[in-house]
Formats: structure tokens, C-alpha cells, sequence
């Protein structure tokens, strides 16, 4: 364990901005990217089904 | 008896559809469990470094995204290019759904890059070899897909896109040896297969677990897009239909 | 006359009964080139630093501009399936239409770039560098603008995506080019840099008709 407090951590020794700006940055990315991944994952559904209703 | 897959069982596209839908899960329960065995060793194990203090912990984030960068352009060229020789439909559209994250990998290997070289060399950029060519490949990925985009034929979109994905391939080695063949500020490998890494091993572990982490991922967002992909390009197939109609 | 000479000089012949036309790079060169100043402010010593990364830029720029007519008009009225299925090879084809490419825009550039020169007030020494780094980039321009043609024929934004594709390839001859004229400045040797673009020269002169060839099947 190298970190003395919480606050010790989030200061990351004064690199606080730079850690947890390159880190946030990603993590967000990360989260966005399988949704926005998923979402033309059920648009492609949708318009297939679109497609079918209309050729009845 | 079910038949074993053979070598190009996965080429079907509708066997792929089925190989993606079971394996997404798994991959992302597979970099979630890896990413966080990777931030535990390196934010609570790993130590401060002596020269650089805590803002060296961006590398385990930032060598795996440029690794990443990388590793997918090649592979992206490397289905674009089988799609067109040998006219197999599904690669080429594996490498359309491999470029949006590779660009993604490339512009986070940028921005960590520029937030770590801010305290380290007093920059958030500088032009030497690495960064640009870095840059480059950023470029080379967006225009594959505005050029893949932008023809609505889409069997010489696919083939117009092999062309320029294997073309702009000359730049990766040019990333990887940048360092080697220029004077750079960017720092040389500290890792080669041959000698004893340059860092503690706990650093490198924790970066080669991240590593892990993001092919994970890597595999389980482009598996999910392929997906997309597929429904996209194979909408009238008649199994798409009997997979719409099921639901 | 061979296939290669015959397709040259019928370029060059449509080129030149449409002379205004085919100065537009140039204008569009020195234009763009003389906004800087007016941009940056006149400051002697800042021009002179500036000078060859600025007229590279400007050359580069000005070299996509006329790539769109390259196969265009040949493709819109089909001559150039014609070309295509003829006895002449598709690289035979694409490096006839790079070098008239060149000898169109290319050498105009090079030719008007002593002047821009002068009007950043760069010494000769630096001019001739230019110049120099100029003739060997220019043909690579034109080889590898002569590619995202290709690869781009007919559509409809294909000027900006000529540019966006072409233009991430054609930085290392940007960083070369400009480069040797500032190292020469600071009194380092130029040498390297201008076996680099060489090299690429080299290298473009064999690989980019073949990637041409590839990319006119794809796109016709």
C-alpha cells in the first residue's frame, strides 16, 4: 500500500490533473463506446424489422 | 453429432453473428477482470517513481492504447486486404468495424501521451518522430473511413478501402522504430523479447495486465460492431430475417 | 509513339488549349503563400523562419487542387474504361497521367517558388534548397495524389477526400522538404534530409503507379 489517505490518492503527489485527466478520459471513452456500439447493434435490428413489415 | 468448426466455419457470416453474440460478454468479463487486477498492482502496489513521482502511472494506460493503436491498424489492413483478395465479404466488414476503435485507441494514446508529457517535459505537445507519426496513423484511420463512407457501392468501397488501409500500413513500422532511428524526446523501448525490462516489475506487470484488459475490450466493442455491421450489409438474408422475426 | 508518350501529350495538349485553367495551382499557390504575411504580421526575421514550411504547405495544398481532373474528365465521358481495357497497362496509365500531372503543376510550382522566396526574404542558399527538396517532392505529390484519385473517382466530395487521404501520406515529404531548408539555416547539413526524400521518391516512382493501376480497377 503506498498511498497514506484517500486525499493522499487523489492528489496523486500534485499529478492529480494529469493522472486522473489521461485516466478519466479513457474510462469515459470506454463506457461510451460499447453504447454507442450496442445502439447500431439495435438500429440494424429495428431496420431489418422495418424492412420485413413493409415487404409484408 | 454437431460438426467441429473448420478453418473458415467463421467466414459464414451468420456463424460469425452466433460466435460474436456468445463471446461478447465473456470478453468484457474478461478486461473488467484484468483491468481491475491491472489498476490494483498499479496504483497499490506499484511504487512512486524516483524521478517522475506518481504522474508515471499514466503508462499503463497509455502504452497499451498506443500498442493497441497499432496492433488494430494492422489488423484492420490486414481483413481489409484478405476481403479483397480472396472477395471474402466479412473481413472486409470486420475491418470496417475494427477502424472506429482503433482511431479511438490512436486519439487516447494521444491525450494520455500529451497529459503525461505536460509534467514530464513541461509540453502537452511536441513534434518529434513518435507523437507525429503517432498522429499520422490518427489521420490515416480517419480517412479509411471517410473513404469507406463516402462510396456507396459497397463491395469498391470495400476493396478502395484495403488499398489505402495497406498503403498507410508503411507507417506503423515508422511508429514502432521511430525511436530507434531518430533523435526523439519520446522515450526508447524499455521493453525488448531479448534483455531484462528497464522497470520494475511490478510497473510492467501491471502494464501487461492492462494490456490484456484492452485487447479484451478491443475484441468485445469490434465483436459488437461487426455485428452491427453484418445486419447492416446481409439485411436480406434470410436468416437475419428469421432472427428479426424470433424476437 | 509509345502508349505511355501518346497519353502524355494528349494530357499535356488538352492542358494547354485551357491555359487558365491550368495556372490555377500556380495562383492559388502564390496566394495563399502571400496571406501569411498579412496573417502573421511582417516581421522580417519571423518570415524568414517560416518561409519554407510555408511554401511547402502552399505547394502541397496547391498540388491536390488540380488531382480531381486528372482521371475525371476521363471518366465521365468514359474514355477512361476505353484506356483501361486497351493493350496499355493500367501502370503503364497511371504513370504517364502522374508525370503530365507534374509537368502541369509540379514544375510551375517549382519554377514560381524563387519568387515566394524572395518574398519571404529567404537567402538564395535557402532558395536553391527549396527548390531542390521541391523537384524531388513534387513528383511524389503527383504520384501519390494520382493514388487517392484513383481511389476517389466520381464521387461526390472527392476533393476534400482527396486531401484527407493523401495529405497524412505526403507529411513525411512536408517534414523532409521544409526541414532541409531550416536545418541548412541553422547550419546543419541539409544531406539527410534530402536522401530521405530520395528515398521516398524512389519508392513512390515504383510503388505509387502500381497502387494506381489497383485503385482505377476498383474504381471503374
Amino acid at each position: 500500500m503506498v498511498w497514506n489517505s484517500a486525499s493522499d490518492f487523489f492528489a496523486m503527489g500534485g499529478y492529480g490533473l494529469y493522472v486522473w485527466g489521461s485516466y478519466g478520459v479513457t474510462a469515459a471513452w470506454m463506457l461510451l463506446e460499447p453504447v454507442l456500439a450496442a445502439r447500431r447493434h439495435a438500429a440494424a435490428l429495428r431496420a431489418v424489422a422495418d424492412m420485413d413489415d413493409e415487404q409484408g | 453429432m454437431k460438426k467441429l468448426p473448420r478453418l473458415f466455419t467463421f467466414a459464414a457470416p451468420k456463424s460469425f453473428y452466433r460466435l460474436a453474440s456468445i463471446t461478447v460478454p465473456w470478453l468484457y468479463g474478461i478486461a473488467a477482470a484484468f483491468a481491475i487486477w491491472g489498476l490494483y498492482v498499479g496504483f497499490f502496489v506499484a511504487p512512486v517513481d524516483a524521478t517522475q513521482g506518481n504522474s508515471y502511472r499514466i503508462i499503463f494506460i497509455h502504452v497499451p492504447a498506443a500498442w493497441m493503436s497499432m496492433v488494430l491498424y494492422m489488423a484492420m489492413a490486414g481483413w481489409a486486404a484478405f476481403g479483397w483478395a480472396a472477395n471474402a465479404r466479412l473481413a472486409s466488414m470486420m475491418a470496417r468495424a475494427i477502424a472506429p476503435t482503433g482511431a479511438a485507441f490512436t486519439f487516447l494514446a494521444l491525450w494520455t501521451g500529451a497529459f503525461w508529457g505536460k509534467p514530464t517535459w513541461g509540453a502537452w505537445w511536441v513534434w518529434d518522430a513518435r507523437l507525429t507519426s503517432e498522429l499520422i496513423l490518427l489521420f490515416l484511420y480517419l480517412g479509411f473511413m471517410a473513404l469507406v463512407e463516402a462510396i456507396d457501392d459497397v463491395r469498391r468501397a470495400d476493396h478502395a478501402g484495403a488499398l489505402l488501409a495497406i498503403v498507410g500500413a508503411v507507417n506503423v513500422p515508422i511508429i514502432y522504430f521511430s525511436v530507434r532511428w531518430w533523435n526523439t524526446l519520446h522515450q526508447g523501448s524499455s521493453i525488448s523479447m531479448t534483455a531484462a525490462p528497464k522497470m520494475a516489475h511490478t510497473m510492467l506487470l501491471s502494464m501487461l495486465l492492462m494490456t490484456v484488459a484492452f485487447w479484451a475490450y478491443a475484441f468485445a466493442v469490434v465483436f459488437m460492431r461487426a455485428r452491427a455491421v453484418v445486419l447492416e450489409r446481409e439485411s436480406g438474408a434470410d436468416w437475419v430475417r428469421a432472427l428479426v422475426a424470433k424476437k | 509513339m509509345s502508349p505511355m508518350m501518346a497519353i502524355l501529350s494528349r494530357d499535356l495538349r488538352l492542358a494547354s488549349r485551357r491555359p487558365a485553367e491550368a495556372l490555377l495551382p500556380v495562383v492559388f499557390f502564390v496566394v495563399a503563400a502571400s496571406l501569411f504575411p498579412l496573417g502573421v504580421g511582417p516581421e522580417a526575421a519571423t518570415l524568414k523562419q517560416i518561409a519554407p514550411g510555408i511554401v511547402w504547405v502552399c505547394a502541397l495544398l496547391s498540388s491536390m487542387l488540380s488531382l480531381n481532373s486528372m482521371y475525371g474528365s476521363d471518366y465521365a465521358d468514359g474514355s477512361l474504361e476505353q484506356m483501361l481495357i486497351s493493350q496499355l497497362s493500367g501502370i503503364e496509365l497511371a504513370a504517364a497521367k502522374g508525370i503530365a500531372h507534374w509537368l502541369m503543376t509540379g514544375v510551375p510550382l517549382l519554377l514560381v517558388s524563387p519568387l515566394l522566396g524572395l518574398l519571404f526574404g529567404l537567402s538564395w542558399e535557402s532558395i536553391g534548397l527549396m527548390a531542390f527538396g521541391l523537384l524531388l517532392g513534387t513528383p511524389i505529390l503527383s504520384l501519390m495524389g494520382g493514388m487517392g484519385a484513383a481511389l476517389t473517382l466520381g464521387l461526390r466530395n472527392s476533393a476534400v477526400l482527396i486531401l484527407l487521404i493523401v495529405l497524412p501520406l505526403c507529411i513525411p515529404v512536408l517534414i523532409f522538404g521544409a526541414g532541409a531548408v531550416t536545418a541548412a539555416e541553422s547550419g546543419l547539413s541539409p544531406d539527410g534530409h534530402f536522401y530521405l526524400l530520395g528515398a521516398i521518391f524512389l519508392l513512390s516512382a515504383l510503388g505509387a503507379p502500381v497502387a494506381t493501376a489497383a485503385a482505377l480497377r476498383i474504381s471503374v
